[in-house]
């Protein structure tokens, strides 16, 4: 069994106001970074498991995404695999 | 024959299911059972409270983990069979996140955890959750949450308005709801969640009684 390393990325879907990362934006100003055109705040969660391939770990990532790590109806997710 | 049950389900981090029970059992003489969330037998129950708190401490998205108890589980056959489920805050949370109802509840507008009566509009009797009234008439509930934001895409809003689903609205939209939603319930109307507390509005003496109606709608077969 080999082990991976797994980074999910899940963030607020596009139509979905963020209020915290407008609140963080405003805040960015006040330390005289004028250019900021959007801040959005998203999540990463960090898996490491074990598996004969990385075709399988696709498989258990794609159904933790959808069924818990995220919310499909308010959030998008990527994520990036990396061999241990 | 047996007495008519609402079972109140418990989940780690709950913190309304007594007030639930107290709004029943002593404002309406309902019985009333406490249901741990890992409680699968729902057979001696006739309808079931998800109350309000914080289960499993909202941790990753509020009532994330909570769909994953066998109790939730077994509500899906529970609400098959046509009895009544009402979700009220993090009720209602628990309930778009376990596919019972559309949408979900993200953070609110103006970040603050709210906390306050507020006038609402009923839209939709369905189900016979609340009292049909005059369209200028108005209930009053309390509020208390820092995640009430209803959030649909428009498809959805469509649906919820073509199949009269939409049961609440806010009179002034505290929290920045997608068309000022506080309730909503299925097609069959036998599910309502809501963020405004009906269990705390029962009693003249804390401020009101508009909230009688919709749990003694709980015993209507």
């Amino acid at each position: 069994m080999d082990q991976f390393e797994v980074k999910v990325f899940i963030r607020l879907r596009p139509s979905v106001l963020d209020p915290a990362g407008e609140a963080i934006k405003s805040a960015s100003s006040k330390l005289g970074v004028k250019g900021i055109k959007s801040l959005r705040i998203g999540k990463m969660i960090e898996v490491k498991i074990e598996a004969n391939n990385e075709d399988k770990i696709k498989e258990e990532i794609d159904l933790l995404c959808d069924r818990l790590f995220a919310n499909t109806v308010i959030e998008d997710y990527e994520y990036s695999i990396k061999k241990l | 024959m047996n007495t008519f049950t609402v079972g109140i389900v418990v989940f780690p981090g709950s913190n309304c299911d007594r007030d639930v029970a107290w709004a029943l059992e002593g404002c309406l003489d309902i019985t009333t059972k406490f249901l741990w969330h890992e409680s699968s037998d729902l057979d001696d129950v006739d309808s079931i409270v998800l109350p309000g708190g914080f289960s499993y401490g909202d941790y990753l998205r509020c009532g994330a983990i909570a769909r994953f108890s066998p109790l939730i589980n077994a509500l899906h056959d529970f609400v098959k069979s046509g009895r009544r489920v009402l979700g009220i805050c993090n009720g209602f949370q628990i309930l778009t996140e376990s596919g019972f109802l559309p949408g979900a509840l993200v953070t609110n507008k103006n970040l603050n955890f709210i906390c306050d009566d507020i006038d609402l509009n009923v839209i939709s009797s369905k189900g016979g959750w609340f009292q049909k009234l005059d369209k200028n008439k108005k209930i009053k509930l309390p509020i208390a949450h820092g995640e009430g934001r209803y959030h649909c895409d428009q498809d959805t809003l469509k649906r919820l308005i073509d199949n009269d689903l939409i049961a609440l609205k806010y009179k002034t939209n505290p929290n920045g709801s997608t068309s000022d939603i506080a309730g909503i319930t299925n097609e069959k109307g036998n599910v309502l969640g809501l963020m405004p507390h009906p269990e705390r509005a029962c009693d003249e003496s804390i401020g009101g009684i508009d909230g009688l109606y919709t749990l003694r709608s709980l015993i209507t077969q």
